[in-house]
């Protein structure tokens, strides 16, 4: 009843009264102090001199600690804030590899004092050569791991060989910031024996456990950690809190009271990493009709100074680079360079939506190169649909000789991408636009609309294979009321909504009944981050787990009370019917407490199917697909490259929605982030490596009016084939991709302004400056 | 003196002046794309003030007599700035030693945990701040990050946490926000509530632009826009009025430094009069005047400045008018950019259409366009508009009072034609320009810095052109005319093909630079595009993406 009902996010009327309380506005003792790191202004160096007399004397500073003064009461070795190399330390040791590295640390009574005093440091530089690039990388060589990976199937140079036609290009692709609104911050309490409770606005509570307790020699049960919701992740908060979380340990240990650490904005944006830009360069071999033959990527990422989660970002380009299409002939090269800027990170999509938008390049080229709609070139190389025959099948290659499989090797079994494209062309009239867009084009000099659609598939599962799992903790007290907890993070998700919809509906409760509790390590340990999509398929499984186990206690205890079988307690709108008698869930729990029966359990749930062998590309990394599409128009100026979203249409597969008012509000917020990547938002470092965009005045995300002016959203709702919590899908990540296609509608006016000669081969993000050089160069055409 | 009108922006702007130069000995012809300056962006800013190069001690500050705001009216005018007085979600507030610099979010925040008004930028830019404010020229929302406490005296302040009934039921946007789903991370949420509770009690229904000023990062707006239109029918809850009632019967309208000189100058006045802020700014040209607070929020709250000497120019009534003189319309400094949009959309609706996209409506409700002058910035987008009317500018120092052309003012990179003391009151335009006309050019269409602002203003006889006024910002170190261009279109019909023609003169008018919002060569490209434009939106075709709908 519960489940599958769209029903508001359960914080939803505190936030609109601003008593949602997030990790700033946690009241702490008076005592608490407040850090601040000062900034590496060099991208690439030795520290040689470094005066921070200024700092200290500087109001209300309490300390300063640098590598070269670190007190003797803490640990020798500099923490490191890594979630992967080891290669992060907390303050610079020595070498500075970016501008906005963090080398020194202020404590102060005050966050604007400490952000005062930090500002005051005077540290001078031997500077090093700097890479910034893509191409200084590949000069020197600067990657991570030995060479490239490449993951290959069939014989794709042959096949390009062979081909009748070969389209090839390069096309480059910026980064994006996450732009969490509530920007990154901790605190930590110092507790009794050392030990210590963390408060942190992050993804990942256990990963910043684990760091807080690897910093100071703790086992991990010595550290709390606790995260009740963030504003905003993005998958900026898997791992960039670890900085701030241990800085404030390390606060607390060295003077014994709370300490506070949050990033002003331009700090924030200047020290954290972001979605990683990439160049992807291609060359294809179709025939007449458009069809793939064979398919050449090469990768280059550029990552940035420490490896962060770089290599599994990267990993999932090479798995996206698929997309919808079948593929029989490709060979995928991966670069995964390391350069002096901010170490780039997860962002939604976590590199799919790079590999994704190589293969949409790829599609629209072809689409050109043999002058049909592009929808039809894409429908064209489309993996095979699902049959009805195989649903539910457990193995499909036993049973289904021809079905087809990905460039990593994987049957796709579940495609329903082109049933969704064709359902998607009527309800949006695409066919019908098309053509009126290219009347309205040619009488009109000026201004020029385009449109496209492009389809997402999405591989659901974390690709580190062991982290597919999750715990819940789930309470029933003996007046009934209900507590739950789980190891998934709030951000605006709607998480815990999900969750407790699910955790309700197993006990016939409404889900207001279900009291929803901070994250916190304490009760569930081990958690995996709140990250892949993954967040209701496994947190809901748990928690659906732990919530049977009680409700098949409190079944059983009635059953023998009442004595009928077990298997005939009904549990429903509050009420549990056994015996043909009808008792109120709180006398239950009563009278099962009071009989002795344990009102507490913990859930667990793995992820089946799944293997992966990521040196060799070969495996099942996911358990299934998400799917979707979207049509998206625009209209460019030809004279100034401006550009306005005039409508988006999308279709989305959400297998049976948990909840799908929340899905909806995923689906609409992860396509204007999207197209927000590909079009206004634009990452900018100079010559130096200081990135000149750190601040919502230069970076500019999507603002109201940016959103499409006619933006209809629907549903996919067919249950998942596989058995997933109420069969639904998950939704965090694959809408984000539907944003490519305002991308190509944009390249579509562009081309609108040409004689059909020359591919415009715009790079992303399609700002208005790129626009107009594009256009002129159709232009050059005409 | 013709009637005034508008009197919107009366006390609620104020007017700036604007140093030498010499802030951050920022050297624009050394920006290039591969130099950009750090902290380059509190350059870029909107309003205005007299900027210091300061290494004086930070203000000290006596403490002054308290008082109950019941007593304030008879006795305000011997107030001087440490003390403070307003309306807080209904409830009267006095503070006394208040540091002139500290902002309204950092108190509420830490002074009265009312935490539901959230930092996110810390630069006005995003909204998640936006509280109400109520005094005599009515319910504005502003960005409480960049707003200094002595800028609300006297006035009404109305938080997320004092948006719903005392009884605890919500606004109506607070309902459809919720019925509609439109928080997620809720962390925008605050802001946009109390941007939308204003628009509401204003009956404002243009929500693009209400919330342009508020970014949201999860919900791609949609379900926010269906929540305001859904909420536009529901009648203004009673508690919602009464701060307007309350300004207007019981809070003085400001609070004068009583010009007081010399050694025993207060170092923060809010005077009421110009000959006040006359007097007492000759007697110290090292102060900061603070009107909107919108730049020089950014130069405290990121750059960390100490100023010693502050006033908050606010209280000035007679400097926030615009005036009807016949022919023309005087502006005070102090009127803030919002009523001047208001004010221009009859007389000029496409310099009112461009500062539509000026900043935000939070912004617009605090900047003033004297600070907009006066900062000097080479891309504010009033000058270049207002340089293409033919404004004159008005200055003054201690008695003496001077005008010259806007453009004249502008003499180089952050360098004005400004003396020591002197400030300025105003401007004065032309009522009637049917020609003019205002492109802003920017990465993102609202609330963004333009990287190119072009406004032209051409009169014809017999079909030829007898004047032509073209200005704009970005492509040089000040707000520039296009001479070369202005010169070859006299005596020419404004064609597309003329305009064409002659549009690569714009190399002569302008060397433009690189930067994060625009590379030179798209600068240039796109000013002498926006001459053609000229030519077909006076010909009446479709030229703004703005225009089409599907």
């Amino acid at each position: 009843m519960s489940m599958g009902a769209p029903l508001p996010h359960d914080s939803a009327l505190m936030q609109l009264a601003g008593s949602a309380r997030y990790t700033d506005d946690i009241p702490l003792p008076a005592s608490t102090l407040h850090l601040a790191f000062g900034l590496s202004t060099c991208a690439h160096g030795t520290i040689t001199a470094m005066d921070l007399s200024a700092v200290r004397a500087s109001e209300g500073v309490v300390a300063v600690l640098s590598h070269l003064d670190w007190p003797a009461s803490l640990p020798a070795e500099m923490p490191d804030c890594s979630p992967s190399a080891h290669d992060e330390p907390l303050l610079a040791t020595g070498l500075v590899h970016y501008i906005g590295q963090p080398v020194f640390l202020v404590i102060a009574t005050s966050h604007h004092l400490a952000r005062r005093a930090a500002a005051k440091g005077k540290i001078t530089y031997g500077e090093l050569p700097a890479l910034l690039t893509i191409d200084d990388a590949l000069a020197a060589n600067s990657r991570f791991e030995q060479g490239p990976i490449v993951w290959a199937k069939g014989d794709a140079s042959a096949a390009i060989t062979s081909a009748p036609h070969v389209v090839e290009g390069v096309f480059n692709v910026g980064g994006q910031e996450h732009f969490y609104l509530e920007g990154q911050v901790a605190a930590a309490l110092p507790l009794e024996g050392g030990d210590f409770h963390i408060y942190s606005s992050t993804q990942h509570p256990s990963e910043i456990q684990h760091k807080v307790a690897h910093a100071f020699h703790l086992p991990m049960s010595a550290v709390r950690v606790e995260v009740r919701r963030m504003g905003g992740g993005f998958g900026g908060k898997e791992s960039q809190g670890n900085a701030l979380a241990i800085a404030c340990a390390i606060g607390a240990r060295l003077t014994g009271r709370p300490c506070k650490m949050r990033y002003d904005r331009d700090d924030d944006m200047m020290i954290t990493g972001k979605r990683h830009d990439c160049r992807i360069s291609y060359r294809a071999g179709h025939d007449d009709d458009g069809r793939l033959i064979g398919l050449e990527f090469t990768h280059y990422f550029r990552c940035g100074w420490a490896q962060d989660l770089s290599l599994p970002v990267a990993d999932r380009a090479m798995l996206h680079s698929d997309n919808c299409y079948h593929i029989p002939h490709i060979a995928i090269t991966s670069h995964r360079l390391k350069t002096n800027t901010q170490s780039a990170t997860a962002f939604r999509g976590f590199g799919g939506p790079q590999g994704m938008i190589g293969m949409e390049r790829v599609m629209d080229h072809i689409a050109f190169a043999v002058g049909r709609d592009p929808s039809a070139v894409r429908r064209l190389n489309f993996y095979r649909a699902a049959s009805a025959a195989d649903a539910f099948g457990e193995d499909i290659l036993a049973r289904v000789k021809d079905v087809q499989t990905t460039p990593f090797h994987m049957p796709v079994e579940d495609f329903v991408g082109d049933e969704i494209v064709a359902r998607l062309k009527e309800t949006s009239g695409y066919g019908a636009r098309r053509a009126e867009i290219a009347a309205w084009n040619a009488a009109s000099p000026i201004l020029k609309r385009g449109i496209a659609l492009t389809p997402v598939k999405f591989g659901i599962s974390f690709t580190l294979t062991w982290l597919n799992q999750a715990g819940a903790l789930v309470h029933v007290y003996q007046d009934g009321s209900v507590q739950l907890n789980h190891g998934g993070t709030e951000m605006g998700q709607g998480l815990n909504q999900k969750v407790a919809q699910v955790v309700a509906g197993v006990f016939g409760l409404d889900t207001g009944a279900v009291k929803i509790t901070a994250t916190d390590t304490a009760k569930v340990p081990n958690t995996s981050a709140t990250a892949a999509s993954s967040g209701s398929d496994l947190n809901g499984m748990a928690a659906r787990n732990a919530a049977e186990t009680i409700r098949a206690r409190m079944a059983e205890f009635l059953a023998g009370k009442l004595g009928v079988e077990a298997a005939s307690v009904r549990f429903d709108g509050g009420q549990v019917r056994a015996g043909g008698e009808v008792f109120g869930f709180a006398q239950v729990a009563a009278w099962a407490y009071q009989a002795r029966v344990s009102l507490s359990s913990t859930g667990y749930y793995a992820t089946p199917k799944i293997t992966w062998d990521r040196v060799n590309g070969r495996g099942r990394p996911f358990l299934y697909f998400a799917y979707g599409a979207a049509v998206t128009e625009v209209v460019i100026d030809t004279l100034t490259g401006e550009n306005r979203i005039l409508r988006a249409d999308m279709l989305h597969d959400t297998g049976s929605p948990l909840n799908p008012a929340l899905d909806i509000g995923q689906i609409e917020g992860a396509y204007v982030q999207g197209a927000g990547w590909l079009t206004m938002e634009e990452l900018v470092w100079d010559a130096k490596g200081a990135l000149k965009t750190h601040a919502p005045s230069t970076y500019k995300i999507p603002a109201c009016a940016d959103r499409p002016a006619v933006f209809n959203v629907d549903l996919w709702n067919r249950p998942n084939r596989e058995d997933t919590i109420g069969r639904s899908k998950a939704v965090g990540e694959p809408p984000f991709m539907l944003g490519i296609s305002a991308f190509f509608a944009l390249r579509d006016a562009v081309a609108a302004c040409g004689d059909g000669s020359r591919y415009p081969a715009m790079d992303a993000p399609a700002t208005p400056e790129r626009i107009l050089a594009a256009v002129q160069e159709q232009q050059q055409n005409v | 003196m013709g009637a005034q009108v508008d009197e919107s922006g009366i006390r609620h702007a104020t007017s700036l002046t604007n140093g030498q130069g010499k802030g951050k000995a920022h050297d624009y012809a050394a920006i290039t794309k591969s130099d950009i300056l750090i902290g380059d962006k509190v350059m870029l800013a909107r309003t205005a003030f007299a900027m210091l190069d300061t290494t004086m001690p930070r203000p000290r500050f006596t403490p002054h007599r308290m008082g109950a705001i019941g007593q304030m009216q008879k006795k305000a005018a011997r107030l001087t700035m440490t003390e403070v007085a307003f309306l807080l979600n209904g409830t009267q507030v006095v503070l006394t030693g208040v540091s002139p610099t500290r902002t309204l979010l950092d108190y509420l925040r830490e002074d009265r945990a009312l935490c539901g008004t959230k930092e996110g930028c810390n630069e006005g830019d995003c909204g998640a701040c936006t509280v109400i404010v109520t005094d005599g020229g009515g319910a504005k929302a502003l960005n409480a990050c960049i707003l200094f406490l002595p800028q609300l005296d006297g006035k009404a302040i109305r938080t997320v946490e004092g948006i719903a009934a005392p009884d605890g039921t919500p606004h109506p946007v607070q309902r459809e926000m919720h019925r509609h789903h439109g928080s997620q991370c809720g962390f925008c949420t605050p802001g946009f509530v109390a941007s939308m509770a204003a628009a509401h009690l204003n009956g404002d229904t243009d929500h693009d632009t209400t919330l342009a000023g508020n970014l949201c990062r999860c919900t791609g707006y949609a379900p926010i826009i269906r929540a305001a239109k859904a909420a536009e029918s529901a009648p203004v809850p009673d508690h919602m009025k009464t701060d307007a009632a309350f300004i207007l019967a019981q809070i003085p309208s400001g609070v004068s430094g009583e010009g007081r000189e010399g050694a025993d100058s207060p170092l923060s006045i809010r005077p009421q009069t110009i000959d006040e802020l006359a007097s007492w700014y000759l007697a110290n040209p090292d102060a900061t005047l603070i009107g909107g607070a919108t730049d020089v929020g950014l130069w405290v709250n990121k750059m960390h400045r100490d100023l010693p000497k502050t006033a908050f120019l606010n209280g000035i009534a007679e400097m926030a008018q615009i005036t009807d003189l016949g022919d023309h319309l005087h502006i005070g400094a102090g009127v803030t950019v919002e009523a001047l949009r208001l004010a221009m959309a009859a007389p000029h609706p496409s310099f009112s259409e461009m500062l539509r996209r000026y900043a935000s409506t939070q912004i617009r409700n605090a900047a003033t366009i004297g600070g907009n002058i006066a900062n000097g910035s080479p891309i504010g987008d009033g000058p270049p508009a207002l340089i293409a009317l033919g404004a004159m500018l008005h200055l003054r120092q201690g008695q003496v009072t001077r005008d010259l052309p806007l453009e004249d003012f502008f003499l180089d990179y952050r360098k004005q034609d400004r003396r020591l003391g002197e400030f300025v009151t105003g401007v004065t335009i032309p009522k009637a320009a049917p020609n003019l006309r205002c492109y802003k050019i920017s990465k993102r269409f609202d609330q963004d810095i333009s990287a190119v602002c072009g406004c032209f203003n051409i009169e014809t006889q017999g079909g030829k052109i007898t004047t032509a006024r073209i200005a704009f910002g970005g492509m040089a170190g000040v707000p520039k005319r296009a001479a070369a261009i202005e010169a070859a279109l006299i005596g020419q019909a404004l064609t597309p093909d003329t305009a064409a023609q002659i549009a690569p003169l714009m190399e002569q008018d302008f060397t433009p630079l690189s930067d994060m919002r625009a590379s030179a060569a798209y600068r240039l490209t796109t000013a002498q595009n926006l001459l053609i434009r000229y030519a077909h939106d006076l010909a009446g075709a479709k030229t703004s993406v703005v225009e089409v709908r599907v």
